[in-house]
């Protein structure tokens, strides 16, 4: 009898959370190498367009974004929903890019210069006026290596 | 004997790991940068001579006209998107000398020896006022289909796909099938 008796003076014992911060260490970890810092806050809303031809950008280092898009949402009380370009972290206009081009080209090696890509990160529904002159610009400036920023399709057509 | 070192409490490390966790999955991203990798031609010399300008026949060239309310016309005749990439792998490969289709020259490639190539170019115009979902669109299914007639002869060949050849057989390929896709000036008609 005395052997189903239960034990009213032992407590269960409190779980070791010793292990949770090494838990969370890994993911930390995890998440540390497999993501890249975010390098500017868009103020553009920017909708890619859907491609399966695509290849992977290389050296992140070496590569200029250009967006191209509608203002976010609180900045069209003041600009209005037309596609604007953005560079680094402010407005610009079509004749800002030479600037932007050459910037950007200082501040990396002169051997480098020659594998520099342009990013185009471009709205989807942005009309082709805007994405052609900054298109001549780059061709102005001999940026000729470019590359449209797309998401992978999933093949369905 | 050395006395023993109180043990400290752990229980806050894992509060601060997490802390630190949630900065790095704010200010990160994981997204991976893909796209569409073109070469801009170089700017026209100032001084350029349009009459001196090489002259390429009209069965050389693949006509693709984007207007401004998305529609494609492709030699002539209206296409959809999706009907664009068997066009343009017919005429880039023309497998029955069609005389309408471009001419052929033969050339003398390594690893090939005398290879008949195609002297086809794809003439891309779009208007001012297309939108950029569909000029994506397009260029996607122009790469897509010089990228399937490289895999297919690289298969014939090698047995490989295109992408898993030597840097010299890549290149042989690619003077077998170049990747000639012209872009003229947008039309500036249609504004809007």
């Amino acid at each position: 009898m005395s052997k189903f008796r239960k034990d009213d003076k032992k407590e269960t014992p409190p779980i070791s959370t010793a292990a949770l911060p090494d838990i969370v260490f890994m993911l930390l970890f995890f998440i540390m190498v497999s993501t890249t810092m975010r390098e500017v806050t868009l103020k553009v809303q920017v909708k890619l367009p859907q491609a399966t031809e695509l290849s992977k950008l290389e050296r992140k280092s070496l590569v200029s974004y250009i967006y191209i898009g509608p203002p976010q949402q609180q900045y069209q009380a003041q600009l209005g929903s037309e596609p604007r370009i953005q560079l680094n972290d402010s407005f610009a206009t079509v004749g800002d890019i030479q600037d932007f081009i050459v910037s950007e080209r200082e501040a990396h090696d002169e051997n480098e210069v020659p594998l520099m890509v342009t990013s185009l990160k471009v709205d989807q529904y942005t009309k082709m006026g805007i994405v052609s002159d900054v298109k001549q610009e780059l061709r102005r400036v001999q940026a000729l290596h470019i590359n449209y920023s797309a998401r992978k399709r999933t093949e369905k057509n | 004997m050395p006395r023993k070192l109180p043990e400290y409490n752990a229980a806050s490390l894992a509060d601060i790991a997490f802390m630190l966790l949630l900065f790095f999955l704010v200010t990160t991203t994981m997204d991976v940068d893909s796209g569409l990798e073109r070469k801009l031609p170089p700017p026209p010399p100032p001084n350029q001579d349009l009459s001196k300008q090489p002259q390429i026949k009209e069965r050389n060239v693949f006509v693709v006209l984007v207007n401004k309310n998305d529609q494609l016309l492709v030699e002539g005749k209206p296409m959809r998107v999706r009907d664009l990439r068997e066009a343009a792998e017919n005429f880039m490969a023309n497998p029955n000398n069609d005389p309408t289709l471009p001419e052929k020259e033969v050339k003398d490639v390594p690893f090939f020896g005398p290879t008949e190539v195609t002297k086809g170019v794809i003439s891309l115009q779009n208007d001012v006022g297309t939108t950029y979902g569909t000029y994506i669109a397009v260029q996607n299914e122009l790469v897509g289909a010089i990228n399937d007639l490289r895999d297919q002869l690289a298969q014939r060949k090698w047995g490989k796909s295109y992408d898993d050849l030597d840097r010299d057989q890549q290149k042989a390929i690619q003077e077998i099938y170049p990747s000639r896709i012209s872009e003229a000036e947008p039309k500036k008609v249609g504004k809007k």
